[in-house]
């Protein structure tokens, strides 16, 4: 009897392309204050958000997703016979079968990938990403297509002051394929199981519910040593980072996890991803959505270092260091 | 370490956190009302307190301490 064989291995992976997709409808604070008890000032000073945007019914998980992907295969300069798995991380399909990385499969016409929706949360960027790294590496995927896609107006209640002012609807996409040299570092994963319902949806017609104290508690405080570590696992130095992406929850987590890993060693002048103000919260979306905008306005070039930090319900987290596409 | 110590750090988070001058971050001043601290800032607060005095203050605590003497009697009277 033989032994099982390994595929041959990559020594590295690399963003190839990077995507996003916007719904058109802007909505505004004041928009929400028509039908709400809430107003500019205080989403502005709490939340730190100045408009988002909504999808129309038209928009789903998939079609999203697939328009940010198409995106990401043309920077990459792929075709759909190029790609080889799909994954998909999110958490408000419309439904749970079938899953939507086949539909995203479908609509873009990439013909029998290796197909998989992957659940973590606003943490489901950093998962994927690390999930399409190694698979790549390990000789599972040639080149990968990883979308973060939300459509979270589908689970939130529009008039409740405490979430419809803060989620909000959109995708990004990154192609990741291999690369002599590692373009994406080790992940920092984890979670918090004492934290299990901070953040949930009670059943399959329940609206989402969160505890915003409790995850803003523990946001501003457990996140930069996150960040702080996928540094360290990739060997990069904090000061080499030219720009920190922390999932867009709320600009204030922001600016206080930004603020921490500037402490613990970063650049006074890095940039930092404050994309929440015009988007909203996306979940998955609002990592490589973010980071794509800043690319586009000129702020970040290709080659810039990347520290990366989502997290969100469950509790749980993941971050890691790339290299910008 | 006295009260008033308690005080000076405490005066320096809220300083760091808030932008609030921390000479004016006295005992009798209310952190909502007299140094405009709002709840998310408060929870900053909480937790660099923590850090810094060695204290546990849960969001339920945090809600009852309604001016700097009330935080400074708290962290007093739980510091291990």
């Amino acid at each position: 009897m033989t032994g099982i064989r390994l595929a041959p291995t990559s020594p590295g992976s690399r963003i190839a392309g990077l995507g996003h997709y916007r719904p058109e409808k802007v909505v505004t604070n004041d928009d929400l204050a028509q039908i709400m008890d809430t107003n500019d000032e205080w989403i502005q000073s709490r939340v730190g958000i100045a408009e988002r945007r909504f999808a129309s019914p038209e928009d789903t998980v998939a079609t999203m997703g697939a328009t940010a992907a198409a995106k990401a295969m043309a920077e990459a300069g792929m075709t759909p016979a190029d790609i080889d798995t799909v994954i998909v991380a999110t958490c408000t399909a419309e439904v749970q079968v079938p899953h939507t990385a086949t539909q995203v499969a479908a609509l873009l016409g990439i013909r029998a990938p290796g197909a998989f929706d992957l659940n973590a949360a606003c943490a489901g960027f950093c998962y994927g990403l690390a999930a399409a790294d190694h698979a790549v590496r390990t000789g599972s995927a040639r080149t990968v297509l990883m979308i973060g896609s939300e459509k979270l107006t589908s689970w939130t209640d529009p008039a409740d002051r405490a979430t419809a002012i803060i989620f909000a609807d959109g995708a990004g996409a990154a192609v990741v394929t291999a690369s002599d040299t590692p373009g994406i570092g080790p992940v920092a994963w984890g979670s918090d199981e004492q934290h299990t319902q901070t953040i949930h949806i009670p059943d399959r017609s329940g609206r989402l519910f969160q505890e915003g104290q409790t995850v803003f508690r523990w946001a501003t405080s457990a996140i930069a040593p996150v960040a702080i570590e996928a540094a360290e696992r990739a060997g990069v130095s904090l000061a080499d980072i030219d720009v920190l992406v922390p999932h867009q929850a709320n600009l204030r987590i922001i600016d206080a996890v930004a603020k921490k890993v500037i402490a613990a060693g970063a650049r006074p002048d890095l940039l930092v991803g404050r994309d929440i103000i015009t988007t909203g919260n996306t979940s998955s979306a609002s990592i490589p959505i973010a980071l794509d905008r800043m690319r586009a306005a000129g702020q970040v070039r290709s080659g810039a270092l990347v520290l990366a930090v989502g997290f969100g319900a469950g509790l749980t987290f993941a971050g890691q260091v790339f290299v910008c596409p | 370490m006295s009260n008033e110590d308690t005080l000076t750090g405490l005066a320096e988070i809220v300083e760091e956190v808030a932008g609030v001058s921390a000479a004016d971050v006295t005992a009798d001043k209310s952190f909502t009302d007299d140094l405009d601290i709002d709840s998310l800032s408060m929870v900053e607060i909480a937790v660099q307190a923590e850090d810094r005095f060695g204290v546990k203050i849960p969001d339920d605590e945090l809600a009852n301490l309604k001016t700097v003497g009330d935080a400074v009697a708290y962290i007093e009277s739980h510091r291990a």
